[in-house]
């Protein structure tokens, strides 16, 4: 897979290997992530592995957008892409009013009933696939095909923490409160947030996840239990 | 950034930098943020000199009113006071000494929107500073960095450029952007011509870098700043280059700016210019200049070879 290289301003480097998401880009991200930190080049300061594309951040002092590429280069050469299975992770769901706002707009977008979007979000195998706009917030790929609809066209504010938002193939649980594009289909009492210091994070890139779909009582007793309350 | 974490720190890392280099500390320690709304704090106990950088802000301390750009001494029962002066929306406030603060993941940064690190300065709080002291040799005003000059905002094109039409670009790169009132420490929303794009709204979602120009589906630009979020799937149209993302933060609403695309290795070369003269300025400022009677003694020598 040839990847397409695009300078970010001074200090970056985007590495895109598909315009949409697909397995195969997914697994070259990665693999590319994992050999790049394994040995950073000179002068790179952090990489940001995406779902099609990796962004290598760098100081421009002590090196340049054309080195690195031809860096990288040599990376891809013999790069293993083959895909690690990481650990199961069971996430609950409550899609219940007041938590799903969006629900019935997707239902008539992809003409399903409410329970049949559910029903569809339920069956999907999801994917960690990257961390991204926000701590915390860890893209899952799975969707169904069935229930893909696209971002809305502004972002609507103040979404609250919690929110199992989905848009196109991706879904992912929000761990703040924070604008969205994404339709809001349940609230999950789950936390994201660990609070152990060496791992902060509940998942890790790779991680297989399931939904289980919890009525309101009970979304309230696991709330109020990790409230303290 | 790899966990959906931003770098966060300084929206104006030159006036903060120039901060702790005016009092002589070392490079990246913390200090406080103070936007447009101002700060006020009163030295509760004992005496320490604190350097005030960034934009134009007015500084009150003791009825003695100057501009940001200073390094004064505070002792017991002294208060300081810091305003939005002419222009600039954030100044610094560092001092000679460690202040207490909280970390997370190994920075004292504070990311707003999720309250992780330092986190903010509130009302009635109380600030504790270790190793305080005073810096005599370094009180008075600091030189204000003159390279960071005007002119318009430099960009490289994308790198979602692909999804805008050629037409759009060359509106984007000579329309006037006036800065809108939804400018916080995330991003910084402009007003002006439409940038309308198509079939983007289902790319999938890609890294963001503090000064991208990301374009919502109705068209409308922001500029993502030190707060910004890590990824996001709206078209990204050009990338400002860091050294103007600082000068780009001091903008307040309704001020007007003007893109102007260079290529990336014209970037490198802007910014490492930049970088030269910046560490030419931090270099001089942290110098100390010696206490008012040294610097008297120097200027009085000088005055009499004059009149020889």
């Amino acid at each position: 897979m040839k990847p397409q290289f695009k300078a970010v301003a001074d200090h970056a480097l985007l590495v895109t290997f598909a315009d949409q998401i697909c397995e195969d880009a997914h697994g070259y991200v990665i693999a590319l992530d994992k050999a790049i930190t394994a040995q950073l080049p000179e002068g790179v300061i952090e990489t940001v592995p995406a779902l099609v594309n990796l962004l290598i951040d760098f100081d421009p002092i002590m090196t340049d957008h054309s080195i690195l590429e031809g860096k990288i280069n040599t990376y891809l050469e013999g790069l293993n892409t083959h895909r690690i299975l990481g650990a199961q992770r069971c996430i609950q769901v409550c899609y219940e009013a007041p938590f799903a706002p969006d629900l019935e707009a997707v239902a008539s977008a992809t003409g399903l009933t409410k329970d049949g979007v559910i029903k569809a979000h339920l069956a999907g195998e999801f994917h960690v696939l990257m961390y991204g706009f926000a701590p915390g917030y860890a893209y899952l790929s799975g969707v169904s095909d069935k229930i893909q609809v696209p971002r809305k066209p502004a972002a609507v504010r103040e979404v609250p923490a919690g929110s199992v938002i989905i848009a196109g193939p991706q879904c992912l649980i929000t761990t703040l409160t924070m604008p969205t594009g994404w339709s809001i289909i349940g609230r999950s009492p789950s936390r994201i947030f660990t609070g152990e210091p060496e791992h902060p994070f509940l998942f890790d890139i790779g991680d297989r996840v399931n939904f289980e779909r919890i009525d309101l009582n009970t979304f309230d007793s696991i709330a109020g239990m990790a409230s303290g309350v | 950034m790899r966990y959906g974490v931003s770098a966060s720190g300084p929206m104006d890392r030159l006036a903060f930098d120039a901060a702790h280099a005016a009092l002589g500390n070392e490079p990246g320690l913390t200090a406080i943020e103070v936007s447009l709304g101002g700060l006020s704090l009163v030295c509760a106990r004992g005496c320490i000199s604190v350097a005030i950088t960034g934009g134009d802000f007015i500084v009150e301390h003791e009825g003695q009113k100057t501009n940001s750009w200073t390094v004064l001494t505070l002792t017991q029962g002294e208060k300081l006071s810091i305003r939005a002066g002419k222009e600039g929306s954030w100044a610094y406030l560092a001092f000679a000494g460690r202040l207490k603060v909280d970390g997370w993941l190994g920075s004292q940064a504070t990311h707003t929107t999720s309250g992780f690190g330092g986190s903010s300065v509130r009302s009635g709080q109380s600030l504790v500073i270790f190793d305080a002291g005073t810096r005599e040799e370094r009180l008075g005003e600091i030189p204000s960095p003159g390279f960071a000059t005007a002119g318009p905002v430099r960009v490289v094109a994308g790198p979602q450029d692909q999804y805008f039409s050629k037409d759009t670009f060359t509106k984007f790169a000579s329309a006037k952007y006036v800065v809108t009132e939804a400018y916080d420490r995330m991003g910084m929303r402009l007003n002006g011509p439409k940038l309308n794009f198509e079939d983007a709204l289902s790319i999938p979602s890609e890294p963001i870098v503090r000064g991208s120009v990301q374009v919502s589906g109705d068209g409308v630009p922001t500029v993502l700043l030190a707060d910004h979020q890590t990824t996001g799937g709206y078209p990204k149209i050009a990338t400002i280059i860091s050294c103007d993302t600082d000068r780009l933060a001091q903008f307040r609403a309704g001020q007007s700016l003007h893109f102007m695309p260079i290529s990336s290795k014209q970037a490198v070369d802007e910014v490492r210019q930049y970088n030269a003269l910046k560490t030419e300025y931090i270099g001089r400022i942290s110098v100390p200049r010696g206490t008012f009677e040294q610097r008297l003694m120097r200027e009085n020598l000088i005055h009499g070879y004059i009149h020889e």
